[in-house]
């Protein structure tokens, strides 16, 4: 390999780490050159990724290895399942940065929210990098630490409150992860995630110290991916601005709890090894609880971003239910998922944050008629949640749609149901959403209306869900064709069945 | 002549000794060029030294030809240059932090003359230490201990209020009392085995009764001066109440230093005790300290009385690994760790009480309940804290995760359930005792008191920034400090 090629994956971290980093340092009043440099990491990210995606298909594998302590690197490693996480995470940021430009651009602290919010996004292009599971834990505590200042950025009391009991939940989970990754290493050594599991000799040699680590690393995950009774802090997380709850549900932090999960059962344990040592199960039981309590506790929320917060918590976990299913499909259902849910959930968030910013909308009983006033918006919000619910020909579809055939191929018939009494549910608290929208008349004025010329509001805040929503129905339709991500995502379980 | 170790060695003593000389001597207003100047050499002889101990390996040097046990030797392995350089970065940061502190407008004429002896005791600290760092030889050891001790009383009391002076009465009374302890114990020694210098020591020593009166004094007496739990009780007031720069120096350096003793002694001298309970009781105490000195800081409603019994708590780490430095397989990783440990503590630590002291310049008090939203007003003072705190709650990536990575390692390889635990639920009260300084300064700002606040000057901020900033690229420096002890430092025990 050469040279060059091995810094692209630190190159990849250093594009919003280093902008962050800048901005911090700008004035209040620098509004173009803020925005100049998160738009432009964000291509930058992009554009890098658009060089390393055809070696990808080839087979090659770019890494950057620093030395960090004896017999342990740094290791950020640019493979399959990487790229798969970076993609979206890379294509959401922008939306987002471009949303969230919009979203703040009269409020204070302007500067100080896009320097954490492209650390954050730099912590996640570290978290789909790391290449061990020392570095996934310092980016995946990074994250943690830089998500903080977001969460409270309003600085209201309960904005407080909320970054409070954030912290409380990530930092004793990061506590949990860190005993699960130094007794790894004592147990095995120095270990690195391989495509198909790291971890075969060991677990010829001491299965039952391995069983004992596996739920540290998924107890450490699992409070990011807000697995039930782990989730407490997202919905309280809700109190910050909406690009932040993108932030947080789509791009990075529960992203992060869930691709940690993926990458320690395929990439370290390995799923055969996981398998055989009985420890999937459990976990595929613990995502199934989650999925219906998740959508149960959605079901009376009247608090429109606490619904989608839970909606959250149940949508998930269908990727962890995904990664825990013996057997192809399920596994392919399950990181389409990871794809498909952060594209869905985004384009929520975005719609709820435009109610609130364009007509003082919070709760759901606030909605009737919100479909004549923002009709684009609202479309959005309609494709997003028929995804959820797994309505075709949207993405939610299709990844709904492996997942059960993985359930049944794996002999699962009880997850099936559990999938089709989601989807129930997930329809029970999103279509009433859809019907005040659409078919309720108007009742009084508007909570707080702010008036964008003829546009339903700000051009920035529009496009972004419009755009994501238009991809919730392409990834759905679109699903089967050559070079897109069912092929992508095909490709990566065949590696990590090791067939 | 200078690629020699032997010319840097009396220079790095030398140095800042002439320059607190002069600074004391020289018109007021000259003293912080004159501790530019004597810095800058000082900062030179370290970096020739380290570097040539990196090329040649340890040395040793008798000054004006006197060798030991006549004269005094200097000596230098891995562990004194990195403890050197370490007290030449804190230092010198602390100093241009200090030049800006004493130009705030707020202060009158009459505490700008007391403040002006900072430099020349600052300088004269510095020496003392590093002839601490450089001695070889148990009696020459005490004398250093003496002059750190007294440098760090003065700065103490510089701050002038009757709360302080007190507090540094009784750092003074508490310092020679454990100096007292520590010269008993000397006297054993000497009685014993007629020899002081350390090298003769490590391989004359027997297991004699008056080897252990002698551990036993020395490790009270510095127990006292490194204010391990339950010795601790004098530090908090006189961090606490001293000066933001001298806190930080105190903090920082200054209990390091008797600890190095400490370190030494133990690994050189008293090895053959090591099989008795003393490393485990010095562990256990360590453990207290940890868990107590935490609880204590949460429950602080001072700004700076939180960050010392931080302090208390975090020298508890010092100790917590001392039986694992005398198991053969453990010893390097441990004391690898225990040296990352000083170097990300001593510069989060400072970094912290030099933020503290800008906010605290700032807000005009030291409540903690006064912070509210000045993330708005000194984001750069708040930041260092925050990275500060980073580090002091050993989460990645900071110089304190680093330790602890060493430090979990080698108790967990040996089966120290108990040691981890320990360094786990330590790194979360730290969190929380960080939190608690942290969520109010990002809270919104009450605009009727912020509109009178006047900012602290751009060079306090930047210094205790770098310092923070120093903590957390301290996770890069696992493997150079590994190789750095390796010159001499690792495997210094004894026994083979």
């Amino acid at each position: 390999m050469m040279g060059w090629e091995s810094s692209l994956p630190l190159l990849l971290f250093l594009s919003s780490f280093a902008p962050g980093l800048v901005i911090f340092f700008l004035e209040e009043e620098a509004h173009t050159t803020r925005t100049v440099l998160n738009l432009f990491g964000a291509l930058l990210k992009l554009a890098l990724l658009a060089i390393m995606v055809p070696g990808l298909l080839e087979g090659r594998v770019y890494e950057t290895r620093l030395p960090l302590l004896p017999e342990i690197d740094l290791v950020l490693r640019a493979d399959s399942l990487s790229v798969l996480f970076i993609v979206l995470s890379a294509s959401l940021w922008l939306v987002t940065t471009i949303y969230a430009i919009g979203y703040l651009e009269y409020s204070p602290n302007r500067s100080r929210f896009f320097g954490f919010f492209s650390l954050c996004v730099s912590s996640t292009m570290g978290i789909a990098l790391a290449g061990n599971p020392l570095t996934f834990l310092i980016f995946y505590e990074m994250l943690t630490i830089c998500t903080y200042p977001l969460v409270v950025h309003r600085g209201t009391p309960q904005a407080m409150h909320g970054g409070r009991v954030y912290l409380a939940y990530t930092l004793s989970g990061g506590v949990v992860l860190l005993i699960g990754v130094i007794g790894l290493h004592v147990l095995a050594g120095p270990v690195e995630f391989v495509d198909g599991g790291a971890l075969d000799a060991v677990g010829a040699r001491s299965p039952e110290a391995l069983r004992w680590l596996f739920p540290f690393f998924m107890v450490g995950f699992g409070v990011k991916a807000a697995l039930v009774p782990l989730h407490g802090w997202l919905p309280r997380a809700m109190v910050a601005p909406a690009p932040v709850s993108a932030l947080l549900h789509a791009v990075a932090v529960v992203k992060a709890g869930a691709f940690g999960i993926v990458r320690v059962v395929y990439d370290l344990y390995g799923v055969n090894l996981a398998h055989e040592l009985g420890l999937i199960d459990p976990l595929l039981i613990a995502a199934a609880i989650t999925i219906i309590v998740g959508s149960l506790f959605a079901l009376n929320q009247d608090d429109l971003k606490k619904r989608l917060a839970y909606s959250t918590v149940s949508q998930v976990s269908y990727i962890i239910l995904g990664a825990a299913t013996f057997g192809l499909f399920g596994a392919i259902g399950g990181l389409l998922h990871l794809v498909h849910q952060g594209v869905m959930k985004i384009t929520l968030f975005f719609c709820a944050g435009n109610f609130a910013e364009t007509l003082g909308i919070h709760k759901v009983s606030e909605m009737d008629g919100v479909g004549r006033r923002m009709p684009l918006t609202m479309a959005a919000f309609t494709v997003a949640a028929l995804g959820m619910i797994g309505v075709p020909p949207t993405a939610g579809f299709i990844s709904k749609w492996f997942l059960g055939a993985g359930s049944l191929q794996a002999e699962n018939g009880w997850a099936l149901g559990v999938l089709l009494t989601s989807s129930l549910l997930n329809a029970a608290y999103f279509l009433p959403i859809l019907y005040r929208g659409w078919f309720k008349p108007q009742q009084g004025a508007w909570p707080e209306e702010h008036l964008y010329g003829r546009m339903e509001t700000h051009w920035m805040l529009l496009f972004p869900p419009a755009i994501t929503g238009a991809f919730v129905l392409l990834l759905g339709v679109l699903a089967n064709m050559p070079f897109g991500l069912l092929r992508w995502v095909e490709f990566l379980i065949l590696l990590e069945y090791r067939l | 002549m200078i690629f020699e170790a032997a010319f840097w060695l009396p220079v790095a003593i030398m140095a800042p000794l002439l320059a607190a000389l002069c600074a004391f001597l020289a018109p007021q207003r000259m003293s912080p060029l004159v501790t530019m100047i004597g810095a800058a050499i000082t900062f030179v002889a370290v970096g020739f030294l380290s570097a040539l101990l990196v090329r040649d390996g340890p040395t040793r040097h008798p000054v004006g030809g006197w060798g030991a046990p006549l004269g005094i030797d200097l000596a230098a392995d891995g562990l004194s240059a990195l403890m050197l350089m370490l007290t030449a970065v804190v230092g010198a940061a602390v100093a241009l932090y200090a030049y800006g502190y004493f130009n705030f407008p707020g202060h009158n004429e009459e505490t700008k003359q007391r403040y002006a002896s900072f430099w020349p005791l600052w300088l004269f600290l510095w020496s003392a230490l590093n002839a601490l760092f450089l001695s070889r030889d148990v009696f020459n050891l005490y004398v250093t201990l003496e002059l750190v001790s007294f440098a760090a009383v003065a700065l103490t009391a510089l701050a002038g209020k009757p709360d302080v002076l007190r507090a540094a009465m009784r750092y003074l009374l508490v310092s020679l009392a454990g100096s007292l302890f520590y010269l008993m114990g000397v006297a054993f020694l000497y009685g014993e085995f007629g020899v002081l210098d350390i090298d003769q020591l490590k391989k004359g020593v027997t297991t004699a009764p008056s080897l252990a009166a002698a551990a036993g004094l020395m490790t009270v007496g510095l127990m006292m001066k490194t204010a391990l739990f339950p010795l601790h009780f004098w530090l908090p007031p006189a961090h606490a109440n001293a000066i933001a720069p001298v806190s930080a120096l105190l903090s920082g350096l200054v209990v390091k230093g008797s600890f190095y003793i400490l370190l030494r002694a133990w690994l050189e001298i008293f090895y053959p005790l090591s099989h008795t309970g003393a490393p485990y009781l010095l562990m256990g105490l360590g453990g207290v300290a940890i868990l107590w000195g935490s609880l204590q800081a949460i429950r602080q409603t001072r700004l700076k009385l939180l960050i010392a019994y931080s302090t208390v708590a975090q020298i508890g780490y010092l100790f917590l690994l001392m039986p694992l430095l005398f198991v053969k397989e453990q010893s390097a990783l441990a004391l690898t760790g225990i040296v990352c440990f000083i170097l990300a503590h001593a510069s989060a630590k400072a970094a912290a009480f030099l933020s503290a002291g800008a906010i605290q310049l700032v807000t005009g008090d030291d409540r903690i309940a006064s912070l509210r939203g000045l993330m708005e007003m000194q984001p750069l003072a708040v930041v260092a804290f925050g990275a500060a705190g980073v580090s002091l709650a050993a989460l990645p990536p900071s110089g304190g995760f680093i330790a602890k990575w060493f430090m979990l390692d080698a108790s967990l390889a040996h089966g120290d359930w108990l040691i981890a635990a320990i360094i786990v639920a330590g790194g979360l009260l730290a969190a929380i005792y960080v939190m608690r300084v942290v969520a109010p300064l990002f809270r919104q700002p009450d605009d009727a008191v912020l509109h009178r606040l006047t900012l602290a000057p751009k060079t306090m901020t930047l210094s205790a920034f770098s310092l923070a900033v120093l903590a957390l690229l301290l996770s890069f420096a696992g493997i150079a400090v590994m190789e750095m002890l390796s010159i001499g430092a690792i495997g210094m025990l004894g026994i083979e």
